[in-house]
């Protein structure tokens, strides 16, 4: 047997298998129902020994539907359980497929004794790309004729209702009321959830298979906000999870459905760092910014005050020279005229936007003399233009703050 | 006849569920009944890893890897919860689903290309064994979960007060960030001590099952964890039972559907909670108003 075609197919059946995956696992994510996905892939076990057991065989159509029944059984189960006896939904949930678990891998042993419970777990991913028939002179994996045409249905399911999809992604109540089968397409996702989840047992084992329905949506959500954005990525992250995690299975010598879950969670890891908005680094830098901006607005307020006469303290150097970089300020100590034509304008803004605020607080609120400078503080690094002429048309346009201090006029 | 050793292993088995019900009874009230099965599912890697280390199958070694693995798990899926746009249910799906994958990784690794990695080793840990276990083993399995059961009793009023109202018992003073990591803890630590017996992958059940179960039967919290002490005893010692006279079956899927023939129990036939007595309850007609 050629190695390159053995590595091809493994390959071939990873991706087939975690792409399926993947797109369902879409919508169990964004309805946040990931566990449920967690659940079913546990709970088909007694529906695969049982449709083993009337058909003698482990792949096929009548295997696909027994699954997809113990599916919709294992979500409604939950549900009853938790309506009927209050329960938290977690806790049946977590009753609910580890039983149904347990009584799948009691069957399996009692069944037939040469299985490995085991495998049931990680899969047998080369044994399924061994396991060939000849299709048009070419040798194609059993599997494969199980794996292709879900994943084909899975796409002809999105793409046909992708609208009603859509909605009852984000907004079921909403889909309900404006007549679409809601229910409908939740318990028809549910069912192709089981579908997907069967089919790809065999080849790749439950674990990649709560992975694969997991993970690469995940990676997805952090990387758009747009739902077709989001299915596309996903699908790449589940090809990139099957390349990379067999490729380098092979090369240590390892469980290659394993190796596909770490390779996807590698890449989730990476775009939890560096995703361009909801990334860690995007948000340190959103808020390092921020702190910059109100540090320096600080300093400007202050000097503002100096040179008005009150007695200023010493400049952190950091703050100048950002500020001297924006020709907010010249560089140098806090004697004379340091603030430039800009600078002073922005902090007869900042100033303004100080003292109206105080003004409000105290004419408005009622909020004595004391206990108006820290909100003021805050406050006065968000207020506009726009909304500094709203206070000021407000209060009838006051010419000096509770202090008895001017408040300066709009900027020019 | 039963042998002495099996009987040790009942009677360890035993203690493991008296212990584990009421830990995972305060995890069902707090509506966080699949973090610790992430929590088990994560332990897998860190059993690995010490397997690697120390070498030889010394299972005091190996839990104590399991335990800081498990930890390092449920640290994660916190920070993923809090610092990503990731809600909390998939964060916990990543978790386990990640953990575990790394595990299998690891120990296919070992049994793939060391010596010592016998194929009975490492797996034995996924579904759980009874046969073949140390008697050393089992006494200090059973003295890690007497240790939890112990801590429980002693903590007993600190954790109701933070599982029913964690605001009320921060605004009292009270350490309610070090309680969580405690009660976190105590679940990884029960995880760790049913690991050999249960398996990897039903251990959570020990956790929720019992404490379920005992929802059905009452409203007072220290009836319900005395319950689900009990309930986790029977579960243990019946389904290792029924796993040594069946030698075939693997012991944590038996010790699960024990549990959840308790629970089915339960649902049914509790008073005013089970589904029969509700039935009950609908079907009454309603009384006249009194004149």
């Amino acid at each position: 047997m050629n190695k390159i075609e053995l590595l091809a197919w493994m390959i071939g059946l990873g991706a087939m298998a975690g792409v399926a995956c993947a797109l369902v696992g879409c919508y169990l994510v964004l309805r946040r129902l990931s566990l449920l996905g967690d659940a079913i892939s546990h709970a088909v076990l007694p529906g695969l020994v049982l449709a083993f057991l009337l058909t003698g065989r482990l792949n096929g159509w009548p295997m696909l539907l027994g699954a997809m029944v113990m599916g919709l059984l294992t979500s409604l189960l939950t549900s009853a359980v938790h309506r009927a006896t209050g329960v938290g939904e977690d806790a049946g949930m977590g009753v609910v497929f580890t039983s149904l678990f347990a009584l799948g891998v009691v069957m399996l042993t009692g069944v037939r004794a040469d299985i490995d419970p085991g495998c049931v777990l990680y899969g047998l991913m080369e044994m399924a790309a061994d396991d060939r028939v000849p299709l048009f002179g070419v040798e194609v994996p059993r599997s494969a004729f199980t794996l292709l045409p879900v994943l084909l249905l899975v796409v002809a399911v999105l793409a046909l209702a992708w609208k009603e999809i859509k909605l009852v992604s984000f907004d079921p109540e909403l889909a309900a009321a404006l007549g679409l089968p809601a229910v409908l397409v939740h318990q028809g996702m549910l069912a192709l959830v089981a579908g997907v989840t069967v089919s790809s047992f065999e080849a790749v084992g439950s674990i990649l298979v709560v992975a694969m329905l997991i993970v690469p949506p995940v990676t997805a959500q952090m990387l758009t906000d747009k739902l077709g954005r989001m299915y596309l990525l996903a699908a790449l992250v589940a090809v990139l999870s099957a390349v990379g995690g067999v490729l380098l299975a092979v090369w240590w010598n390892t469980s290659a459905p394993g190796m596909m879950t770490v390779v996807a969670g590698f890449q989730l890891a990476l775009a939890w760092v560096f995703a361009p908005r909801a990334g860690l680094l995007a948000q340190a830098s959103r808020s390092w910014a921020l702190a910059v901006r109100i540090a320096a607005e600080d300093v400007l307020a202050r000097q503002y005050r100096a040179e008005q006469g009150t007695p200023a303290e010493p400049l952190p150097s950091g703050v100048v020279g950002w500020m001297a970089r924006r020709e907010l300020r010249s560089r140098g100590e806090l004697a004379g005229d340091a603030l430039t034509e800009v600078g002073r304008a922005r902090a007869a803004s900042l100033v303004r936007a100080h003292r109206l605020w105080e003004a409000y607080l105290h004419d408005e609120l009622g909020l004595p003399a004391d206990h108006l400078h820290d909100p003021a503080e805050a406050m006065e690094h968000f207020l506009d233009e726009a909304m500094q002429t709203r206070l000021s048309e407000a209060l009838a346009g006051p010419k000096q703050d509770p202090h008895g201090r001017p408040i300066p006029d709009q900027g020019r | 006849m039963i042998r002495y050793n099996t009987l040790i292993v009942l009677l360890g088995v035993g203690l493991l569920g008296a212990a584990a019900g009421p830990v995972g009874a305060f995890t069902v009230l707090r509506r966080r009944a699949l973090v610790g099965d992430a929590l088990a599912h994560a332990t897998l890697p860190g059993l690995c890893v010490a397997f690697l280390l120390a070498g030889e199958r010394d299972l005091g070694w190996l839990l104590l890897g399991a335990f800081v693995s498990g930890l390092l798990g449920v640290g994660v899926l916190a920070l993923l919860a809090r610092f990503s746009r990731m809600k909390e249910d998939a964060a916990v799906g990543v978790v386990l689903s990640v953990f575990f994958g790394t595990g299998i990784v690891l120990s296919r690794f070992i049994q793939n290309n060391t010596s010592q990695g016998s194929k009975a080793g490492l797996d034995s840990f996924l579904l759980g064994k009874t046969a073949g276990i140390l008697l050393a083993d089992v006494v200090m399995l059973a003295a890690l979960a007497a240790g939890c059961l112990l801590a429980v009793s002693l903590l007993y009023k600190e954790f109701k007060l933070v599982s029913f109202d964690r605001e009320f018992a921060a605004t009292q003073g009270w350490p309610t960030a070090a309680l969580d990591f405690l009660s976190l803890a105590l679940v990884a630590a029960v995880v760790v001590a049913g690991l050999p017996t249960v398996g990897v992958v039903l251990v959570a059940a020990l956790l929720i099952v019992p404490g379920a179960s005992a929802r059905f039967w009452t409203d007072r919290l220290g009836l319900m964890l005395l319950l689900s002490s009990a309930i986790g005893l029977t579960t243990g010692v019946v389904g290792a039972a029924l796993s040594a006279t069946f030698a075939r079956l693997p012991a944590g899927p038996m010790i699960v559907l024990v549990g959840a023939s308790i629970f089915l129990l339960s649902a049914l036939a509790a008073p005013r909670r089970g589904l029969i007595a509700r039935w009950l309850e609908a079907r009454r007609p309603l009384q006249e108003p009194a004149e």
